[in-house]
């Protein structure tokens, strides 16, 4: 299969420090590897992934002629695409590439049984050899970046991140279900921590990005279908009051917001008028719908933080606490108290609120989750009875008005959303992004953004940072113009394909389609290459580009001890 | 010209120059220490997906390295700045590192070195050599000489010879580079608290008593004990283990008044890594307000106590006692829940100390003429409508230098900032925006 091209592979087993070495005994798997047939290099490095353990890489492939590279170490997840561009820069095709995970399939599993761990990491790199043995080099297709964006969603986030697209020179489709730009702003009064009015903050950047002439506004509007890959993108929306059109696109931008949870039959939402959501009080604060002398109370994790809905929302404590000073300063005889469970205004910026409820002489009342405070209306007034741990009593409280904070949640057709641009959501049903930690605003899926309370809770300024954040990350292909995508694509051999359709069906990424000829076709951008295709094809007609059959039966049989070095 | 500062080699600094670089645009990374990698570096995981940080930090570092948009300047600050959005004159001040750019990492100049001065990057838990390089996954990997410890004893170029290189050079001195470029981006960092004055804790007088951040590289695998947890009063294993939150922060009396945002998660993770290396030791959390705000929080909380078993106390403790013979720690303690006045064994206490704002800011403010807020940290413009931008047009502000915050919010708001410098660049920013 390999002609005269003989595999020479060189191994290369990393210590990681200590995270390896602890437990795997490096050298006797590098005197192992040195037995297997094609390996024509071993060595061991202290960090492979440092730059002295790559460049020892590099000089090792000029050194011995080798056309195959294996490296036992961490995960391919991070660190694969890193060796593969050493290969690249000395010279070798980064196809010709394989690795094996020692640390997290060994050593930390196995951390109490180091010659178990070594056995087993023996058994990892006779398979990644086996496999690398057989490797062939790849070309990466090369796509054009069409340099236009989808914005999808007019609230606060979607309009940042498409004015500064603009700035960039990119034009932009802005696209709002309402027929108005502002999305969940148009619903508050003052913005914390400044306190600036809603509208000054909106007013601006509503009219920046109407009169934006590389904006284009599709109020009205909702996405229904969308197809196509990174660069070219082709997305129906249809127009509430009728019409459609086909944007062509190459990058899309999710800022779809979240919505505001509506607690029915908690705490007797729903059958009281002096029952309401903080957004609701919030409405009335701003109004005139207040009067003097009234006790309100708060209540905080109204729907979160429970089985149902684990996590905290985040911005309700602080929102809470804005009101609260706001309703003490607009009305001094009033009184207002705020049940919590645990305080969630944080850093140099929400910390302040706090202070600033407690110089307001809010009163702020602990409560245990397990213990939930209880809402009985009466006419006169609403009892409230809540049990402070910290005092070790049951408080009575008469309140002319509950307020509960609830959280927000993601809105209703996110999951329709989600499945149409083929990205996932996480378990609370919040769009979920590649990496939690080093890719909070990419998708998985390539030329896909993600910004805003879409993606999670957050405060005002931190949906408008990951607008600009997600404004950048969608740039960063159309500046470029062209990039590369994977190799790992799956192909159709056309004399076996009986056009049976079974891989067009079982594809998650409709990246197959059928020819005139009744022919499967693979459109290799769009491809992902899971390999579902491959497995479902009756005629085994679909091999998979770097994951072939030959390839993993090879790795088979050398786990199985079934072939000799 | 399309070029742009950034001044901090972390994480912030490291995610605005990649995003950057990968669309043409060049990019100078100013980093004040000898590599890049800032505070990341230093953990052993990050919350709460418990993904080890340096593995998925390293990557990002290489990547710094090998981008051909990238200069990277380290061991450098700038001392100057004029001009402004679009025409910025900076001036970087290069401090000699005595190892030319012929060095290949290989370390035998290191072996040779008599001299042993605490390492920063171990929290000062372990010794480096006066010529180093503070991490094995440094970057760039280079040598350099810290002359304050060095004793000129010259075995370092005998050790370079020996490999048959030449890349010592004690006549290196410090030079300035002026550069030209249209935005400015600011990813300086933090710093921690360091408790001393918190007299009750016992920071500084009794060993086993330590920073999250010491704790960090104590239990970090490539750390000084090889992630074993060891007492440093006498070198025996820890089992009991004690996380106090809010020291320093959130007080009226001293340190700083703001919540730090990040100590209940960490303290969560490293609690479950105490757990993971050793699932019968004894771990207690006492806070004040149990901090879950972010994406994945309250889960990793409910995880650390219903699955591995980590005990929560509200309550700050009053005092940490030490027993004079065998070191081991007494905490005690009121819980706020229940009024109870008790106490609890500890062998090890980790303090989550306040995140603070690196001393160098002051100096940094005057030189870009920007302002700092009341505690210290940079001032953005409005926090909640130009949550990244300072008062001066063409520099933006990253991270957690101004304010502390997470991981992802870092990373997104680098990414910020390289959006708006790309406009800056692009020529389009419209003023009163």
């Amino acid at each position: 299969m390999m002609g005269d091209d003989l595999p020479r592979v060189g191994v290369f087993i990393c210590h990681c420090g200590k995270n390896i070495a602890e437990t795997v005994n490096v050298k006797e798997v590098v005197e192992y590897s040195l037995s297997l047939a094609g390996v024509v290099h071993s060595e061991d490095n202290l960090y492979s992934c440092s730059s002295e353990g790559l460049s020892k890489l590099k000089e090792a492939i000029a050194e011995h002629g080798l056309n195959r590279v294996v490296v036992a170490s961490c995960t391919p997840r991070t660190h694969e695409h890193l060796f593969q561009h050493a290969c690249k820069e000395a010279g070798l095709n980064p196809y010709l590439f394989e690795m094996a995970n020692i640390r997290d399939q060994c050593s930390w599993v196995h951390l109490h049984r180091p010659e178990d761990a070594t056995k087993k990491a023996k058994d990892l790199v006779h398979m990644a050899v086996a496999k690398a043995r057989l490797l062939e080099p790849q070309e990466e297709p090369e796509i054009e970046i069409r340099p236009e964006t989808l914005v999808i969603g007019g609230g606060i986030s979607g309009m940042t991140a498409a004015i500064s697209l603009s700035n960039q020179g990119f034009r932009v489709h802005l696209v709002e279900k309402e027929d108005e730009l502002g999305g969940m702003l148009l619903r508050l009064d003052r913005l914390f921590p400044t306190n600036i009015k809603s509208e000054d903050l909106l007013g601006p950047r509503v009219k920046a990005a109407e009169s934006d002439q590389n904006i284009v506004v599709h109020k009205g509007s909702r996405i229904i279908s969308v197809s196509g890959f990174i660069g070219n993108f082709e997305v129906d929306v249809e127009k509430m009051h009728g019409g459609a059109e086909t944007l062509k696109v190459g990058t899309i931008i999710v800022a779809t917001g979240a919505e505001s949870y509506d607690p029915v039959g908690l705490y007797g939402f729903g059958d009281d008028s002096r029952i309401v959501t903080q957004l609701q009080f919030e409405e009335l604060l701003s109004g005139d719908g207040l009067e003097e002398s009234r006790t309100v109370v708060m209540i905080q994790c109204v729907g979160s933080r429970n089985s149902d809905r684990p996590y905290c929302s985040r911005v309700c404590c602080s929102e809470a606490m804005k009101n609260a000073a706001k309703m003490r300063e607009t009305y001094p005889k009033s009184e207002v108290y705020i049940l919590y469970r645990d305080l969630q205004t944080y850093g140099t910026s929400y910390t302040p609120l706090e202070w600033e409820a407690k110089k307001s002489l809010v009163k702020l009342v602990k409560y245990d989750a397990k213990r939930p405070p209880e809402v009985t209306p009466e006419d006169e007034a609403i009892r409230v009875r809540v049990y402070s741990p910290l005092l070790d009593e049951d408080m009575e409280l008469e309140a002319d008005l509950v307020v509960l904070s609830t959280p927000l949640i993601p809105r209703e057709d996110a999951r329709e959303l989600s499945q149409m641009l083929k990205v996932p959501l996480n378990s609370d049903g919040f769009f979920m992004e590649a990496h939690v930690k080093l890719r909070p605003l990419d998708f998985a899926t390539d030329g896909i953004y993600v910004c805003g309370t879409a993606h999670s809770p957050k405060e005002i300024g931190e949906s408008v940072a990951q607008a600009l954040g997600a404004a950048s990350r969608a740039a960063m292909p159309m500046a470029r113009g062209k990039i590369r995508t994977a190799a790992i694509v799956s192909v159709v051999d056309e004399d076996r394909c009986s056009g049976c359709g079974t891989c067009i069906e079982v594809c998650p990424y409709n990246a197959i389609q059928k020819d005139e000829a009744g022919i499967a076709r693979v459109t290799a951008a769009v491809c992902k290459g899971c390999g579902v295709c491959g497995a479902s094809c009756p005629e085994r007609a679909i091999t998979m580009q770097h994951f072939t059959n030959e390839q993993l039966e090879a790795q088979a049989l050398a786990a199985l001890g079934r072939v000799d070095g | 010209m399309s070029s742009v500062v950034v001044i901090g080699g972390g994480i912030s600094g490291i995610q605005a120059s990649l995003d950057l670089a990968d669309r043409g645009i060049k990019v100078y990374l100013v980093e004040s220490s000898t590599s890049i990698g800032g505070t990341m570096a230093k953990l052993d995981k990050t919350f709460p997906t418990l993904d080890c940080s340096i593995c998925i930090l390293g990557p990002k570092m290489v990547e710094v390295d090998l981008s051909p948009n990238i200069e990277l300047l380290t061991y450098s600050e700038v001392t100057n700045v004029e001009g402004s959005a679009g025409n910025f004159r900076v001036t970087v001040h290069r401090k000699p590192r005595f190892v030319n750019e012929s060095c290949n990492g290989c370390g035998a100049c290191a072996e040779g070195c008599p001299v042993e001065v605490p390492n920063e990057y171990d929290e000062g838990l372990r010794n480096r050599k006066a010529i180093y390089i503070p991490f094995p996954q440094a970057i760039p990997l280079r040598y350099t000489i810290d002359r304050e410890a060095c004793v000129g004893c010259r075995r370092c170029v005998e050790a370079c010879t020996g490999q048959g290189n030449d890349a010592i050079d004690f006549d290196m001195t410090a030079e300035d580079v002026e550069l030209n470029v249209s935005a400015i981006i600011v990813a300086t960092g933090i710093d921690g608290y360091l408790p001393v004055e918190l007299g009750e804790y016992g920071y500084a007088q009794y060993p086993n008593v330590l920073t999250a951040l010491e704790f960090e590289r104590l239990i970090c695998a490539s750390g000084p004990t090889g992630g074993r947890l060891e007492k440093p009063f006498d070198g025996k294993p820890a089992h009991k283990i004690v996380f106090v939150q809010c020291v320093g922060s959130r007080s009226q009396r001293l340190g700083v008044p703001y919540c730090s945002s990040v100590c209940c998660m960490y303290a969560t993770k490293e609690s479950i890594l105490v757990k993971e290396h050793d699932p019968d030791s004894e771990v207690t959390i006492f806070y004040v307000d149990l901090k879950v705000f972010g994406q994945g929080f309250q889960d990793f909380v409910d995880r650390a106590r219903d699955h591995w078993g980590v005990e929560y106390i509200r309550g700050r403790p009053g005092e940490v006692r030490e027993h004079p013979i065998t070191g081991d720690l007494t905490v005690w303690y009121e819980d706020t829940d229940t009024g109870i006045v008790s106490k609890k064994e500890a062998d090890l206490v980790v303090l989550c100390s306040a995140m603070i704002p690196k001393p160098g800011n002051k100096r940094l403010a005057e030189i870009l003429g920007v302002e700092l807020d009341e505690y210290g940290f940079f001032k953005v413009k409005d926090p909640v409508s130009n949550p990244v931008e300072t008062g001066i047009l063409g520099i933006y502000v990253c991270g957690c230098c101004h304010g502390p915050k997470d991981i992802p919010e870092s990373v997104a708001e680098a990414s910020a900032t390289a959006a708006i410098a790309a406009e800056v660049i692009e020529g389009a920013t419209k003023e009163g925006q």
